[in-house]
This record gives C-alpha cells, sequence and structure tokens, in this order.
C-alpha cells in the first residue's frame, strides 16, 4: 500500500510535474522566481494550499457533484458536472482567505512570510490544475492527499530551481532583446526538456 | 464616443503591450495548446471571448462591487462565462473540447482575464472596456497563433491539418524536426519571439539589475609618455 502511494508520489513530483510538464502556474512560475528567498516562501504556501484543496475538491467531487452521488441524501439521479469549475474555484478562493486569517491569528510569523504570496495563488492555475487533473485520473481520497502534495512539491522545487538558476543568470552577459523575459523562456524551456528524460521512467 | 480612444485600447495590446511577451500574462495555456492550429485557433476564440465579456460584465457592476471581496465576485462571473464556453464547445465541438481537456477550465485562472479585470475594468467604461478585452485576447492569439504556425508546419509539415512541407515517411521531401512536436520547444519559440519584438522595440529591453563599476586599476592612458 505504502508503495502505491509512494508511486504517486514519484510521479506526481517528477514525470508529471505540474510547472515543468503540465506547464501550469506559468504566470507566477516566471514572474516571481527573480530571488531564492520569494521563490521558497511561493513555493511552500501552494504546497499548503495544494495540500488542503486537493482532497477537498476530491471529497466535493465524490459526495456532491458526481453523476449519482447525492445518494447517500436519498436523491438518486443528480448529476451536477457542470458546476464542478465554480465549485473548485470557489473551494480554492475560500480556502486561501481562511488560511490567511488562521495565520494572521495564529501564527503571525509565517503569516509575515507567506501572508504577501497568498492573494498570488487564488489565481494560480497549478492549485486549479491539480485539482482538475485529480478528477481526470479519478483517485481516491487517500491518493488524492498525496497527490496535492506531489504537485505543490513539485511546482515548488522547479521553482526553486529557476530561481536559483536566474540569481546566477543575472550577471552573465545576455544580448539587449533576449534580457529578462526573453533568457528565462528559453530556461525554462531548456529546463523542462531536462525533465522530459524522466518521462520514460515507469514504477 | 472617443474613437481615438478605443482605437488606441485596441491596438496597444497587440504589440507595444503584448499581455504574453510584456505583461507576463497568460502563459500556462500559450504552451499546452500550440502543437495543432485549429486547436489553437479554437482556444483563442474562447480566451477572447471570455475575457472581453468578463471585462463588459465586471465594468458595469464595478461600483457595487465591495473591494474586499471583489476577487471572489470577479471569480463567479469569469467561471460562469468559462461553464458557457466549455458547455458550448462540449455541445458543438467535442473532438477539441476532448483535446483541450483541462485546459478550457484552466481559463478561469488565466491571469489575463483576471489582471485586465483587475487593471482595466474595475476603472473604465463598459464599452471601453469590453474594446480592452478585445485587444488583449487578440494579442494574446497572436502569439499563440504564432508558435502554433512554427509547431505545426516544422513539426508535422502541416497547417490545418493539411499537408505542406510533404514528409520523407510520406514520399516528400521534407524531414520533421520532432524536437517542435515537445511541448517545452514552444517555450523557446516564446523566448525568441521576445527577442525579435524587443529588438525592434527597444523601449521593452529590460534593464541590468546591476552596474559594473569601472575596473580600480585602469591605466591611465594619458601618461603614458613615460613609456615612449
Amino acid at each position: 500500500m505504502f508503495e502505491h502511494y509512494l508511486n504517486i508520489f514519484i510521479t506526481t513530483v517528477f514525470i508529471e510535474n505540474i510547472a515543468l510538464s503540465l506547464f501550469l502556474g506559468m504566470c507566477t512560475f516566471i514572474a516571481i522566481s527573480k530571488k531564492i528567498d520569494a521563490a521558497f516562501g511561493l513555493g511552500i504556501a501552494v504546497i499548503v494550499v495544494c495540500l488542503l484543496t486537493v482532497p477537498l475538491n476530491n471529497l466535493i467531487y465524490n459526495y456532491i457533484l458526481r453523476e449519482d452521488a447525492l445518494t447517500w441524501l436519498g436523491i438518486p439521479g443528480t448529476n451536477l458536472e457542470f458546476v464542478e469549475l465554480i465549485s473548485y474555484i470557489g473551494v480554492i478562493a475560500a480556502v486561501v482567505q481562511i488560511l490567511e486569517m488562521f495565520l494572521d491569528k495564529y501564527v503571525p510569523a509565517l503569516y509575515n512570510a507567506l501572508g504577501q504570496f497568498l492573494p498570488l495563488i487564488t489565481v494560480n492555475c497549478a492549485i486549479l490544475g491539480a485539482s482538475l487533473f485529480m478528477i481526470e485520473k479519478d483517485l481516491l481520497f487517500v491518493e488524492s492527499i498525496v497527490y496535492g502534495f506531489g504537485a505543490g512539491f513539485g511546482w515548488a522545487l522547479a521553482i526553486v530551481v529557476l530561481a536559483g538558476i536566474r540569481e546566477k543568470l543575472k550577471y552573465s552577459d545576455i544580448p539587449d532583446g533576449l534580457k529578462g523575459l526573453g533568457a528565462t523562456f528559453i530556461i525554462v524551456g531548456l529546463m523542462s526538456f531536462g525533465f522530459m528524460s524522466f518521462g520514460g521512467i515507469s514504477l | 464616443m472617443n474613437l481615438k480612444r478605443y482605437k488606441e485600447v485596441v491596438l496597444k495590446p497587440l504589440i507595444d503591450e503584448n499581455p504574453i511577451t510584456l505583461q507576463i500574462l497568460g502563459i500556462c495555456s500559450a504552451l499546452a495548446v500550440t502543437n495543432n492550429l485549429s486547436v489553437t485557433l479554437v482556444m483563442c476564440v474562447a480566451v477572447i471571448s471570455v475575457i472581453s465579456f468578463s471585462n463588459l460584465f465586471i465594468s458595469i457592476i464595478r461600483n457595487y462591487i465591495p473591494s474586499s471581496i471583489r476577487i471572489i465576485v470577479q471569480m463567479t462571473i469569469i467561471a460562469s462565462l468559462v461553464i458557457v464556453v466549455d458547455e458550448l464547445l462540449k455541445a458543438y465541438d467535442y473532438e477539441t473540447s476532448k483535446k483541450l481537456s483541462v485546459f478550457v477550465g484552466l481559463i478561469i485562472t488565466n491571469c489575463i482575464v483576471m489582471g485586465r479585470a483587475e487593471a482595466f475594468a474595475m476603472k473604465e467604461k463598459p464599452l471601453l472596456s469590453f474594446f480592452d478585452g478585445l485587444g488583449n485576447g487578440i494579442g494574446y492569439s497572436i502569439i499563440l497563433i504564432g508558435v502554433a504556425v512554427i509547431r505545426e508546419l516544422f513539426g508535422s509539415g502541416t497547417l490545418f491539418g493539411y499537408e505542406i512541407l510533404p514528409l520523407v515517411s510520406n514520399g516528400g521531401w521534407y524531414m520533421g524536426n520532432n524536437l517542435l512536436l515537445l511541448p517545452p520547444s514552444s517555450f523557446i519559440i516564446i523566448g525568441l519571439f521576445i527577442w525579435a519584438i524587443r529588438s525592434i522595440k527597444s523601449a521593452q529591453i529590460e534593464n541590468d539589475e546591476f552596474e559594473i563599476k569601472p575596473h580600480s586599476t585602469v591605466p591611465d592612458l594619458t601618461k603614458r609618455e613615460i613609456n615612449v
């Protein structure tokens, strides 16, 4: 059983890395990767939010939205799948808001470190994407916890690596037009080719 | 009606303030859906319609949205529009809808939509906001279509599925570049696009984050007469 979960985790982090293989959360990935500190903070925030929202959305899908899901309430024959997008984004926005208030009240140190990144996360497609891929893979509840953690961890890993490269790159002599954004795009492309080498691994 | 302002709002985002190459908005979907031109076109139409109408609706109710919950309100409007687009696609073009899979849903978190709502529609009049959405959507589409043309033409020798460069495997002369069929290649193509745009529009070039100090032991060339 443990092996099965480890398998899901490794697959999500390396083979199907949410940033470098599925290209989700790219806007923040490129915009907030100038400094390692900021990238690290954002990475942790994404891990936490993914870990909370993916299992929550899994419950919502399986017990409310899915075809015939409301049978446990005694209402058979329902199919609410057409509101899935709006419910997931609602859950994500709510979790981010609650997390922000909770951290502000009880863990102010962590709030000061992560606070500024939390609002950004609502519109980070990595989070919504993780939930949508979780539905597409049809995962069970415990599997979805592992998947959520793996998705966040993979994204955080990728952004920290990119920030490390960009910090070194700052001092190199790049053609004017490529400076900044252009070079970053090309680096991300090369990194993502690198991650494709994990593609052939089957666990 | 100030026609000049409308023109500016539509034309500026095309190259000068392109959402992808300058504002860093909406990159996620730019990558995964560009290996096939017809799929890309569907995606572009979906994004343009969502962004224009979300700008229009948000701008209509902009004076009634309390600022503390504005993100949720904007999200609700955008998500409803995306659901409409998603359902329409499933009804009329099921094949493409399958190919786009989760990326239609991800238009909700496409930062162009949210970014324009926040930066423009919350301040300006409805019609003007609609055209701003249109302009930004088209600016996004230009880059996407450019990447898709390069990837499909040189990757598999076709455009819209019609053969342009006959492949060696089909008895032609063109050897398909398989690298371009892999998703990461679109990063590199966009990177090169940015380079091309910035070579023409030098105002967009980013400054260095540091300055190199002059070397402290540069030989003083004015005092060379000693050696002569």
